[in-house]
């Protein structure tokens, strides 16, 4: 309760603050018409508002694996091992091949056009892991939180590393006797890891 | 009340009371595809499109409004039966759904008709058991409910929210002449937001000099991941819980969604549910396989996060048609750069261009409303639109980003478009700029 009250009290005497050189530099004194419209930030800099996130709820949403692979789990599957989850899991909708239905279900397979990442000339060309994805960590990240589309979530992290292998082999980017674990995926480099640069749109007058 | 002293009100409203309801009843126009009454057909014209075949509730209409009572009040209001607004559901769950453009007028869309894109269908969240965690990189890793987040001090802004796909139909088949503004622009809609400046709640937690980047993750079935500079966070980032004075529609987000002014949609993720601090991105899937604008060179461009400005005649357009006289033509235009500086309009083609209104007002990242009149003479017309934005952009032809980028690319084809008007009047889409 009382510090409830210093806070109301910050904020009014925040507000005070501001409309007193109003007359003076309205705009300046209150930081813009952002920090006018939002008062005055308690003294603290805080509001109190919220409550502290355990260590255990953290582990359960924060799921994500980037790039480095330094968050992949435990585990482990082989290429043979993910071909089978493959038919039953994956192929009604990816095609038994993983060819797609695109739209909505993309092409996963195919290494063509293996020179020149020539997609930008030809809007024919089908993007697929292989040819057009730069991180093999992204694979498994995206399996494991979407996919299945009607059951996602519900594979293990062993079935995941065992998708991913079947996935990659398909693609010709490991070979088919591999079994992957967190250490294998981190040092798998994909055809098209150099093949992404940073946006160079800036407005003005050039059209990039 | 007896019942011989007066109508039913029944009788009233059904039109079942014989000689009299005979007398002031009339049937509903037909209606078009686009809920508009259907004109005459012109001499020569195609055949008109079917009918749709009005709702079995569809009240019957007095011929003289003034003459019978109306209906009482309701706990939400309906659209009047004589208009019929639609998006484009594909249906299914990883599908679009277009804005309506050329159906509505200033720049708000109702929120019912804000375009749709999901990536594993539309969750229901009930925001009792829903948080917004933040952690990695901060001091205080923190969870707040849709209420902690309506305690901090608010901002309401009005922006454009543009899928980066948008115009890509258009784009890859510019000779298709039987589009309407929904299908060539219609994966943008603009909404009066409300929420709390991103800034303020990495302030809250303490967000540490280090983080760099920013995860934000989704509630929804595809658990969507995209990785934001911290930049964006401490520039114009909100995560917002109201759109249009009401809590966000389940389509767009509720109870919460980021909401990234000026960048493309994706980003301003739905459903939000968790933010992680770091210092490089996470290359998601959404920003690698998905969301990258390849190049001639052969590279592709990755997070190319601004769309660059657009605009779009949304009247006369097609299937609409246009008469001899007077009319206004109208549009819309905005940048996720900052303002429109200036919308100009072509009616031969783009030989000759004219300066149109903008009318006020004119807001940042936001659409911007345009007209300009017309008198049409008869003769065939060729109706163009060009934005430019107080960067100094000018909106370039689909032959000019070609010729930069590639007739590959992807993603962010803002290119100009615009009507064919026949001789008889008919309004047909012109994409091949």
């Amino acid at each position: 309760m009382q510090q409830t009250t210093r806070r109301i009290r910050g904020v009014v005497a925040g507000v005070v603050a501001c409309g007193a050189v109003a007359a003076v530099a309205l705009i300046a004194a209150c930081g813009g018409g952002r920090d006018a419209e939002m008062g005055a930030p308690p003294p603290s800099g805080r509001y109190d508002i919220g409550r502290a996130a355990t260590a255990a709820e953290i582990a359960v949403m924060d799921i994500d694996v980037g790039p480095d692979g330094v968050e992949l789990p435990a585990g482990q599957g082989t290429v043979s091992q993910g071909a089978k989850l493959f038919g039953a899991q994956c192929a009604s909708c990816h095609g038994v091949q993983g060819e797609g239905m695109p739209p909505a279900y993309p092409k996963l397979v195919g290494r063509e056009p293996r020179e020149g990442f020539p997609f930008g000339r030809d809007p024919k060309l089908e993007k697929t892991i292989g040819n057009y994805w730069p991180y093999a960590t992204t694979l498994f990240d995206y399996v494991r939180r979407a996919m299945p589309l009607f059951t996602p979530g519900s594979l293990s992290d062993d079935e995941v590393y065992a998708l991913t292998a079947y996935l990659l082999a398909q693609n010709e980017v490991i070979k088919a006797d591999a079994t992957l674990d967190a250490e294998s995926l981190k040092a798998v480099r994909m055809p098209a890891r150099d093949r992404f640069v940073p946006d160079d749109r800036k407005g003005g007058a050039a059209v990039r | 009340m007896t019942d011989d002293t007066s109508l039913s009100r029944r009788e009233l409203l059904t039109g079942a009371a014989g000689a009299i309801g005979g007398a002031l009843i009339a049937r509903v126009p037909a209606l078009d595809a686009q809920g508009a009454p259907k004109p005459a057909a012109a001499p020569g014209a195609a055949p008109a499109v079917p009918p749709v075949v009005p709702p079995a509730v569809l009240p019957v209409v007095p011929v003289d409004p003034t003459k019978v009572p109306g209906l009482p009040t309701s706990a939400q209001g309906a659209r009047s039966p004589f208009v019929t607004l639609a998006r484009t559901p594909t249906g299914d769950i990883t599908g679009t759904s277009y804005s309506p453009l050329q159906d509505l007028t200033g720049t708000i869309t109702p929120s019912d008709l804000h375009f749709e894109r999901h990536h594993a269908g539309i969750p229901l969240i009930d925001p009792a058991r829903h948080t917004l965690l933040i952690h990695g990189l901060v001091e205080r890793p923190s969870a707040f409910t849709l209420d902690d987040l309506k305690r901090f001090p608010f901002v309401t802004r009005t922006h454009v929210v543009e899928c980066a796909g948008n115009g890509r139909a258009v784009f890859r088949d510019p000779k298709g002449e039987k589009v309407t503004p929904q299908r060539a622009a219609g994966m943008s809609s603009n909404s009066e937001w409300t929420g709390v400046p991103l800034r303020l709640l990495f302030d809250e937690v303490g967000a540490t000099p280090e983080a760099a980047w920013f995860l934000a993750e989704g509630g929804d079935a595809s658990v969507l991941t995209r990785s934001v500079p911290m930049s964006k966070a401490f520039d114009d980032a909100l995560v917002v819980y109201a759109q249009n004075g009401e809590p966000l529609r389940p389509a767009q987000g509720y109870p919460i969604r980021l909401l990234l002014p000026g960048w493309e949609g994706n980003t301003s993720v739905k459903w939000l549910r968790r933010l992680e601090l770091g210092t490089k991105p996470w290359m998601t899937r959404w920003e690698t396989s998905k969301y990258t604008d390849p190049l001639a060179s052969g590279m592709a461009r990755q997070f190319s996060f601004e769309v660059d400005a657009r605009s779009i005649i949304t009247s006369p357009a097609h299937p609409g048609t246009v008469d001899k006289g007077w009319r206004n033509i109208s549009g819309l235009a905005w940048s996720g750069r900052g303002k429109i500086r200036r919308v100009e309009v072509s009616t031969n083609g783009g030989k000759s261009w004219i300066d149109a209104l903008l009318h006020p007002p004119v807001l940042s990242k936001a659409y911007t409303r345009f007209s300009i009149p017309f008198a049409w003479d008869g003769t065939p017309a060729l109706l163009l639109s060009r934005a430019t934005d107080e960067t100094g952009y000018v909106q370039p032809t689909r032959e000019r980003i070609i010729t930069v980028r590639g007739a590959g690319t992807d993603y962010h084809l803002n290119h100009i478009v615009g009507w064919r008007v026949a001789a008889d009047g008919r309004v047909f889409f012109h994409g091949d700029t």
